[in-house]
Parts: structure tokens; sequence; C-alpha cells
């Protein structure tokens, strides 16, 4: 394989592994920021033990997130060196910034967080909380703007040529508001926190259907309720506004995720199909001219299609940018649904009644995880053949002097240690899962 | 060019990244050495207290790590791109090893088993003793320079090339100042017989350490004679080094009046001033081409635009007294001696 396809499938394993953590721990820094408020304003001691329970498992997301993330922040620099010379001005503030600002507030703090529980008043230990909340919020927040950048560059002019040439900042604002980017803080925000919520609802879930810890675990499961509720609706509507955006700024993307190939046409909306490459044909259900009518509110808009654009131009993987689109829609769907009924249940006084639900439940949590993961697929192969779009190509970006059995090197590396601590991870969950919320007292050798 | 108190943005970057380098060797320093220490120390219950010694705070030194990492990529993305392409196996066992780290103060704790904790603790130590090393090693090899070639592209060896030996003497003195480090920190957290041990270890790791700095000192001077053409041009710049050697010297006396606090300050400095040494030695140049110095890698040519520099300027202005008032607020709360609760690891 050449090094350019290996240096890619590096970067998506390994941001892919990455991605799978950091959303738990914003989702369940909110939980436990409400856990806790509710434990101060209250005085009840079950929200103090459910607190004391997530911060458990928060200290094992956060853990991995970190040390897999610190991976990622070098490896721009030892894979896609071409491209970190051309995005550095700009992408490099990002970066110190989300460091300094957001990095330093979640993690100076999370060591009160995990063992600043008998040494600080609970007001402090409180704002600690907060504060790991908020910095991974604004970590999401710089990080993010980043990647929209890429995706949608601006504030910026070209200087220098060929493998000298790089963009540079002329105005920071205009960079870090770049057309796509509130649209995608709020929508990635908003998977996290359904990442967290569903993983708190998924283990009270289990709890409640198992008889143990019922009554904890019916406030647990309703606070992550209603947070599930409100943010399944709201992802829906950032959703549209992401698509509006993607329609004006990056229109071969959007052909891309609907298979749509005629130039300047009325496109359809595909509830699930299957992209026909070469006949430029989708076959599965769908609305005729619905993509038309979302994007201009008229079943008859032209929209531009794969046609409109160089081969050299497009995305190749269209089928793939295609299925992990639907796979994100639907599955966001499908969360509001179920958090709807569920609602609808709690509010008829029955919603703990019906085992099948509460089955479903407790292995929801894998759904947020497959919709964030293949949100960023689709973000990612859509913009291809760029890395930066219309500026810099994938295939002019990576190191030159990395050769592919260093890649090779590298990510049997990856591979290995990233499947030893996905086990451990799984393991350990499970394991604090098993044991319960009480008797930690009586275990102090637990982490 | 744009100026600041006189002195041009690049080099306040590059000062600003020194800093941040320093800060990370100085913190990290001890969670690696106190790490490096990990199997000397013999029953659980101590290895233990001594996890749970950095327990609060590695996450937290950490972010010294990212911030200059991110501000080496902000500032100078030639210098970050260049240095992590053409060192990339180097730098990708450092990055594994950083991961098998944390891991293993994660998981450790996670169970009873006599297997399961020893077998942790060795995947714990060897990694922290390990990356000081090849810390060390990217250290070394930036102070001799390597293949740079047209437009900053490496054409040298892929891993071997990188372990000549003058690289491997640096990372031993790296390995040997934060095993200093990581035990003066011990001391201060430990009561007992296992502070003791440490006292006693510390001895050996200080002999080790002024042994390996002092051949590394020498061997730098005999063979690597144009790392000291800076020092030559400005006199001035020799108060360094002396300085650095008087803190050496300051940290045995101070252990040995048991004056831990002002120890740690004095390893702390005598790592400062080291890196300073190491920046005077460069500047302006920040990577060293061995294949004809018109490629080498200076503040100049590898900096972002003079805009950038100032956005980030004013970054840091406003987020390091942030930064720094979380940290006194962290390292106050967990000031004193290590007790083991059922929070700890």
């Amino acid at each position: 394989m050449d090094v350019e396809i290996l240096a890619r499938i590096q970067f998506a394993f390994t941001i892919a592994f990455h991605y799978i953590y950091p959303p738990l721990s914003i989702g369940i820094g909110l939980i436990m920021v409400i856990m806790e408020g509710l434990y101060l304003k209250t005085g009840d001691k079950e929200y103090e033990i459910l607190t004391r329970f997530w911060i458990k498992l928060f200290a094992l997301t956060f853990g991995i997130g970190v040390a897999t993330g610190i991976i990622m922040e070098f490896e721009f620099g030892t894979n896609w060196a071409v491209y970190s010379r051309y995005v550095g001005d700009i992408f490099g503030s990002a970066l110190a910034a989300e460091g300094l600002f957001a990095f330093g507030l979640e993690s100076t703090f999370l060591g009160i967080l995990l063992f600043g529980w008998n040494r600080v008043k609970p007001w402090v230990h409180f704002v600690s909380t907060l504060g790991v909340f908020l910095g991974s919020m604004f970590s999401a927040v710089w990080i993010v703007v980043a990647n929209s950048w890429q995706q949608t560059p601006a504030g910026y002019h070209i200087v220098g040529k060929g493998l000298h040439a790089r963009a540079e900042v002329t105005d920071f604002w205009a960079m870090v508001f770049n057309p796509s980017s509130v649209d995608r803080i709020i929508h990635t925000w908003q998977g996290a926190i359904l990442a967290g919520a569903f993983l708190v609802l998924s283990v009270h879930a289990y709890y409640i259907r198992k008889g143990r810890y019922v009554e904890i675990s019916k406030k647990a499961f309703k606070i992550s309720l209603v947070v599930a509720t409100i943010f399944s609706l709201t992802q829906l509507i950032s959703g549209h506004s992401s698509a509006d955006g993607v329609a004006v700024n990056q229109p071969a993307k959007l052909a891309t995720m609907e298979g749509h190939f005629k130039k300047n046409s009325p496109a359809d909306l595909y509830l699930l199909g299957w992209v026909d490459k070469e006949n430029q044909k989708v076959t599965g259900i769908g609305i005729p001219g619905g993509l038309s009518f979302i994007v201009h509110q008229d079943f008859n808009a032209p929209i531009k299609g794969l046609n409109d654009f160089a081969v050299e131009d497009r995305p190749s993987q269209i089928n793939a940018v295609f299925q992990f689109y639907h796979i994100m829609v639907a599955i966001g769907m499908t969360l509001i649904g179920l958090t709807l009924y569920a609602s609808f249940l709690w509010w008829r006084g029955k919603l703990f009644e019906k085992k099948w639900l509460l089955w479903i439940f407790s292995f929801s949590v894998i759904l947020p995880q497959i919709a964030n993961q293949v949100g960023w697929f689709t973000a990612e192969m859509g913009r291809q053949p760029w890395v930066v779009y219309g500026l810099l190509r994938t295939s002019k970006a990576f190191s030159q002097e990395v050769s592919a059995n260093q890649i090779i090197f590298s990510l049997v590396m990856f591979t290995v240690v990233y499947t030893f601590l996905l086990i451990l991870f799984i393991y350990s969950v499970n394991k604090k899962i098993k044991h319960g919320p009480y008797d930690e007292i009586q275990t102090p050798s637990i982490l | 060019m744009e100026y600041f108190l006189g002195i041009d943005y690049p080099t306040l970057w590059y000062l600003v990244i020194g800093l941040l380098f320093s800060g990370y060797a100085i913190l990290e320093g001890f969670d690696f050495g106190a790490g490096a220490w990990h199997l000397f120390f013999r029953k659980d219950l101590s290895r233990r207290i001594a996890i749970n010694a950095i327990g609060p705070v590695w996450d937290a030194n950490q972010v010294w790590l990212v911030i200059g990492g991110g501000a080496l990529f902000a500032g100078f993305p030639v210098m970050y791109a260049t240095m992590l392409s053409a060192m990339y196996i180097p730098f990708m066992l450092f990055l594994m090893f950083n991961v098998l780290r944390a891991a293993a103060i994660k998981f450790r704790s996670a169970e009873e088993m006599a297997w399961w904790r020893k077998g942790w603790d060795i995947i714990y130590s060897v990694s922290c003793i390990l990356i000081a090393f090849l810390l060390g090693v990217v250290l070394g090899n930036i102070l001799q320079g390597f293949a740079i070639g047209p437009n900053y592209t490496y054409k040298g060896g892929v891993f071997f090339s990188f372990l000549n030996p003058y690289a491997i003497m640096v990372g031993i003195t790296t390995l040997s100042i934060f095993m200093t480090q990581g035990a003066i920190y011990l001391l201060l957290k430990t009561e007992d017989r296992l502070h003791d041990r440490l006292a006693f270890l510390l001895q050996k790791g200080m002999v080790f350490f002024i042994l390996s700095f002092g051949m590394t000192t020498l061997y730098t001077l005999v063979f690597i004679p144009e790392v000291t053409a800076n020092f030559r041009e400005h006199p001035i710049y020799f108060v360094v080094p002396v300085i650095s050697f008087l803190a050496v010297a300051n940290v045995p006396r101070l252990v040995s009046k048991k004056q831990y606090m002002l120890a740690l300050v004095f390893s702390s400095l005598t790592m400062a001033f080291l890196l300073i040494l190491v920046a005077l030695q460069l500047y302006p140049t920040l990577l060293i081409s061995t294949i004809d110095p018109k490629y080498n890698v200076t503040i100049y040519n590898a900096a972002s635009s003079q805009k950038s520099l100032g956005i980030m300027l004013t970054i840091v202005v406003i987020g390091a007294p942030l930064l720094a008032g979380y940290f006194f607020f962290l390292y106050r709360t967990f000031n004193g001696k290590v007790k083991l609760d059922d929070t700890s690891y």
C-alpha cells in the first residue's frame, strides 16, 4: 500500500478510537454537574452516591481520552508534515488556545474532582466538577474550529508556492467563526452529550431491570432522560442547519451524502439505499425531490450533482459516505423516538413498567457512539480529496520522508496497544457497573 | 518585523516555548522520575503511595506537553513538522509509552491480584524510564543536528541513526536528572520507612546524575565544538553554565539538611538552566541540518506570520495567569504527605 493510504488509515484509526472517549467525558460531565448540583441543593445523600459513582467511570473515559488525544496532537507533525506547515499559522493558534484555555482548566480541576472529595468544601468540589465539564466543552470548541476551518476556510491568505506555500491568518475572528464553525460545534457538543447521557441511561436501565439499586437508579435515569430527550430533539435542528451549511459551502459533499449525480437537477432524499457508482444510480427508498425540498423548500429546485465537479475534485468513496450519513440520520431519528416514547410513559407514570423498553435502553449506549463515529466519517470522507477544502489535496499533504514501513510499524503498534486498551476499558467499566454505586468505603483499593 | 520590549516576535515565541518545555521537564520530570524508581520499592503499599503521590497532579502536569506541542505547532510549524516527521519512530515510541504509562496508573489499582499489579508496575516503570530516555535522545539529536535536505525533507536513517552515542548519553542524563527530581518529590510526599528508603536511593541517584551529567558535558565540549560557538561569541553566556553548576551542587547539600522543598526548587532550577543553556546554544537555529547550513530551520524561517504570533502572544498573556491560578489551587489542595483514602489509586 502507498504512504498516503497508510497515513490516512492510521489517522482514521487513531482519531476514531480517540473519539470514543472525549464525547463520553463531556456527556458524563454534564450529568455529574446536574447530580452534584442536586446534591448540594437538596442534601439528598443518594445524589452524592450517584455523583461519586459516575466520577469513577468518568476517570476512565477522561484518562484514556487524554492519552489517545496527545497522540493526535503530534500525529499531524509525524504523518502530515506538509499539511502542518501549510496550516500551522491557523490551525496552531486554535490548538494552542485549546491547550491553554480548555485543557488547562479541565485537567487541573480533574485532580480535585477525582481526589478532592475529602479535602475541599462541597461547593469547591462542585466548582471543580463544573470546571472540568466546561473545560471539556471548550476543548471541543477549539478542536472543531480547527477542523471547520479545513472544511470552510476563512480569514486567511496564501503565501508562498509549492511545498513552501502556506495559509496565514488575516482575520482571527473570521477564522474562528468560519462559515461552518458554529453549526458544527453545536452538533458535536450535542452528539457528545447524547453519548454520555445514553451511557448513564444504559447503566441505570440495566440496574432497574435486574432489580438492583432500583430507587437510586430511577433518579439517575430520569435526569439523563431529560437531558437525552432535549438534546435528541435539538440535534435534529443543528443537524438540519449543518446540512444547509454543507449545501452552500461544500456542494460536492452534499451531493455525495445523497448520491446525487445528475448535474444541477432536483435531488432525492433517501431513507436507505445503495449507490452504484459505475452506473451513477441509487437504489433505495426515498422521497423524490426531498433533498431539494429540505435545502430550498421546493421539490423541483436544482441542486449541484457530483457530475458538476471534475472526478479529481469530488470524493471517490461515494457509497461509503452515503451509508455513513444515512446511518447517522437513522440513529438520530431512533433516539428521538426512543426518548419521546420514554418521556411519554413517564408523563403517564408508567416509565419503569415496560421491561422491553428497559432492555432496549440498557443497550442503547451503542447508538450515539455509532452515530458520532459515522457522522465524523461523513464529514471527513465527504471533504475528500481535499484536506483543506479547495486549497490543499490530501494526496499532497502527507510527510514526504516517512516510508510505508514506518507507518506499518506504528500502525501495528497502535492496533495492538489500542486493542489492549479497549479490552481493559470495557472490562473495568463492566466491573465498576457490576460492583454498583454502593459500598465504596469498604473497598478502598478500587479506583 | 514587530517588536515588543525590543524583542522580535519569533524570539518572544522562542522564549514562550522554552518556558513551556521547562515547565514540562520540571513537573513531568518528577512524575517520570517517580515512575522510574517504582520497581525499587518492594511492597505494594509503598508502590501505591508512590503512585498516589503523583495521583492528583500527573494529569495536570501533562498540560505542559499539550500546550508545548500546540505552541510549537502554532509558532514554528516548520520546526514542528520537520522534527516530528524526521524522528518518526522515536516520537511514536514516546507517544506509545505515554499511553502505556497512563493505562498503568489507571488500571493498576483495579485488581488486587499480585500478578496484575506487578505486571502493571513493570509496564509503568519501564514506560517512565523509556519516556525520559527518549526525550533525552530527541534533545541530543537536536543539539547535534540531523540530515535535513531541501524542502525540509529528512534524508537520514529511520531509527538507529538517532541512537548515536551522544544522543544516548543525553538520554541517560535526562533519565538521571528526572530520577533525582522524582526522588526529591517523593521525599516530600512520604513518611517512615519508604521515606528512609528514598533518602538512600536519592544518594545513589545523585551519584548517577553527577557522573552522567559530567560525561555528557565533557563529550559536548570535546566532540561537538560547534555547539558551544554561541558561547565563544558571547562570553556573558557563561554565566548560565556557572549558575546551573551551582544549582546542581546545591541539591545534595539541601537534601542532606532535609530541606526537601528547597532541594526540589534547586533541582528544578537546574533543569531550567540546562534548558536555557540549550536554548542559548541553538538560538536562533531550531534544527541544524548536517547536510548544509542553508537547510537549517531557524526561528525566522520556521515562524508563523507576525499577525499569528501576535494573536498567540495575546492568548498567552490572558491564559498564563489563569493556568498559574489553577495550578496553585491544585497543588495547595494536595499539599503535604500522601494520605490514602477511598478515592486513591
